[in-house]
């Protein structure tokens, strides 16, 4: 009874251990095994080297997952951070309608991203969409057919991506400017600093943490992004709009091709660890220091 | 609060100024709201009239025709049923998988927090890790695990994975809320006699109120718009509603209902756009704690 009593606390924490343990790790091992095999169909355990890896280097679909990951990833990132800050910034102004408009700003988070891919779907469709509203403004020859030009389908993923997540940075950007010593910035006013020099020299420097949470939030949200190409363009047109996450699926559950699979999702993983463990490694050793 | 408006009397530079950044607000307010705004008005149109009519033009004869065919009468495919049973689908998932979890980090979050061991920040560390893998590393073993136990393609099957994935998430904000507790307070309560369970019962239980909101926000907007977990471990009639949205857009039989289509996004974003409105501070709480913190 004693004993039961000290090991509770452990006992009470075990099975999530185990759990996290079994399907984390464990699952994470069994991908990186088959990444290293000649599965197809089925999984098969003899490791035979890096052939996956060199399929998928060769494969242009690959190729062009990682080349849209690389453009929608600088880019979401990149318009939501200017467009969060920008945001923010103005928020902070002492608007007086500020909650109404922060609930209007935030509220596409709260939205699946294949409602949001449904809803950009219908409105940049070249017929009935955008473009035949702008025609019939008169503008006869205004065209916008990203949504089915192979070579701008990925911008349209951009477009609703920063539509759904600027809103959050927007957010997080605002928290960070609440967050500035009031006194700093009074002494500033006083001595007659002009309101863009107090936001570009001392509020904005320092957020610097800041603008590193919203950086990994929004590198962690692209690399994942699945949801969102396949309601919005289905990865097309043909495999145009493919991104790590749908090549990785296609492989998985349509071409019965695991190891290409696996290889594949180890390399997402290697690309989300390059950027969240140095992060994560700071995180913990600031809150040991 | 940073404190830099202008003084009371404002130049007319000043004024036109603070014209410009009502406009600019606005207009991105008006962005924001543009896309529902389209939604909403061409889900009560005829197709007829999103054929001849403009895309933001405000519907002429509002008809309801459009949700209850999303609701009870779209095709995913070969059934024809509309959203309603896979809307149910996702409430039978999210309600369980979103109340396991909850407890589940609620106990982790007293230990880690509260009852320190050896070991227990590693495990912390280990569990914390666990949040940011791209679940497609995972997917493949999942499904075969899924299989191995029976329940592969069923509504448990899709709790045992909500659960097991969200358990990183919900440790995490139970284990950072009770470390603001004072340790004194367990201390006390153990020299009185009370035992590991009834001080989470009696004292930590009735002081979780704002975190337990936030969690099970946060969790049930992470399972009800769960996308990747549902479209690889459901079959046709057990798919949550985000899977048949997207059934429903892209099923390439009979003509293109596109209010039907609109109708049925609205249906799918219903819930968690409803706790958003009602609880919309607690869902911001969630979204920064779950994303600054870790």
């Amino acid at each position: 009874m004693q004993w039961l009593e000290r090991h509770v606390p452990k006992l009470v924490l075990a099975p999530s251990f185990v759990a996290v343990l079994i399907f984390v790790y464990a699952f994470i091992g069994w991908t990186a095994w088959i990444s290293f095999t000649r599965s197809r169909l089925m999984p098969n355990y003899e490791i035979v080297g890096t052939i996956q890896y060199e399929r998928l280097a060769a494969s242009p679909r690959w190729e062009t997952a990682m080349t849209n990951l690389a453009i929608f990833g600088i880019l979401f990132i990149l318009v939501s951070m200017v467009l969060g800050l920008l945001l923010a910034i103005f928020l902070d102004q002492k608007i007086r309608t500020e909650g109404v408009l922060r609930t209007i700003y935030l509220y596409p988070m709260a939205l699946s991203l294949i409602v949001t891919g449904t809803a950009w779907k219908w409105i940049l469709n070249p017929g009935l969409g955008l473009e035949s509203m702008v025609r019939g403004w008169g503008f006869e020859t205004f065209a916008f057919d990203w949504l089915i030009n192979p070579d701008k389908a990925i911008y349209t993923v951009v477009i609703a991506g920063v539509w759904q997540a600027s809103g959050f940075v927007m957010a997080l950007f605002l928290a960070g400017l609440r967050s500035v010593d009031a006194e700093i910035i009074k002494a500033a006013q006083v001595d007659g600093i002009p309101t863009h020099r107090i936001y570009s020299a001392i509020i904005i420097p320092s957020m610097a943490p800041i603008f590193l949470s919203a950086f990994i939030v929004l590198a962690h949200l692209a690399i994942k992004s699945f949801d969102l190409v396949v309601a919005l363009t289905g990865g097309g047109p043909g495999y145009a709009t493919d991104l790590p996450a749908t090549y990785m699926y296609a492989m998985a559950f349509s071409r019965g091709d695991i190891g290409q699979a696996a290889s594949s999702a180890m390399v997402m993983m290697g690309v989300v660890f390059a950027i969240v463990v140095p992060y994560l490694y700071s995180e913990l050793r600031a809150k040991h220091d | 609060m940073t404190d830099i408006s202008a003084p009371p009397r404002r130049p007319i530079g000043q004024t036109l100024l603070r014209w410009g950044l009502y406009a600019m607000l606005f207009l991105f307010a008006f962005y924001y709201l543009m896309p529902l705004f389209v939604m909403l008005t061409t889900s009560l149109k005829s197709l007829e009239e999103i054929r001849t009519g403009s895309l933001v033009a405000l519907p002429r004869e509002v008809t309801f025709d459009a949700w209850a065919t999303a609701w009870s009468g779209a095709c995913t495919g070969i059934q024809c049923e509309g959203l309603r049973p896979y809307f149910w689908n996702s409430m039978l998932m999210a309600v369980p998988a979103v109340a396991l979890s909850a407890l589940i980090g609620a106990m982790n979050g007293y230990v880690i927090a509260q009852w320190r061991f050896p070991g227990a920040n590693l495990i912390f560390s280990l569990m914390l890790f666990g949040c940011f893998i791209p679940f497609q590393v995972v997917l493949l073993p999942m499904a075969r695990t899924l299989g191995f136990l029976n329940i592969a393609g069923t509504i448990p099957g899709l709790i045992f994975v909500h659960v097991i994935y969200g358990i990183g998430f919900t440790t995490l904000f139970f284990r950072n809320y009770y470390v603001t507790i004072p340790q004194e307070l367990v201390k006390a309560a153990k020299i009185d006699g009370a035992g590991f369970f009834r001080i989470f019962w009696s004292i930590f239980l009735p002081l979780s109120l704002p975190i337990i909101v936030v969690t099970v926000i946060w969790q049930f907007t992470q399972i009800w718009n769960d996308f990747l977990f549902g479209v690889s471990f459901s079959q046709a009639g057990t798919q949550p509603v985000t899977v048949a949205l997207n059934n429903i857009v892209n099923s390439t039989t009979g003509v293109k209902e596109y209010n039907v289509d609109m109708a049925a996004a609205i249906i799918a974003a219903l819930p968690t756009l409803l706790v958003y409105v009602v609880a919309g501070k607690y869902f911001i709480r969630g979204l920064t704690a779950g994303s600054v913190k870790g």
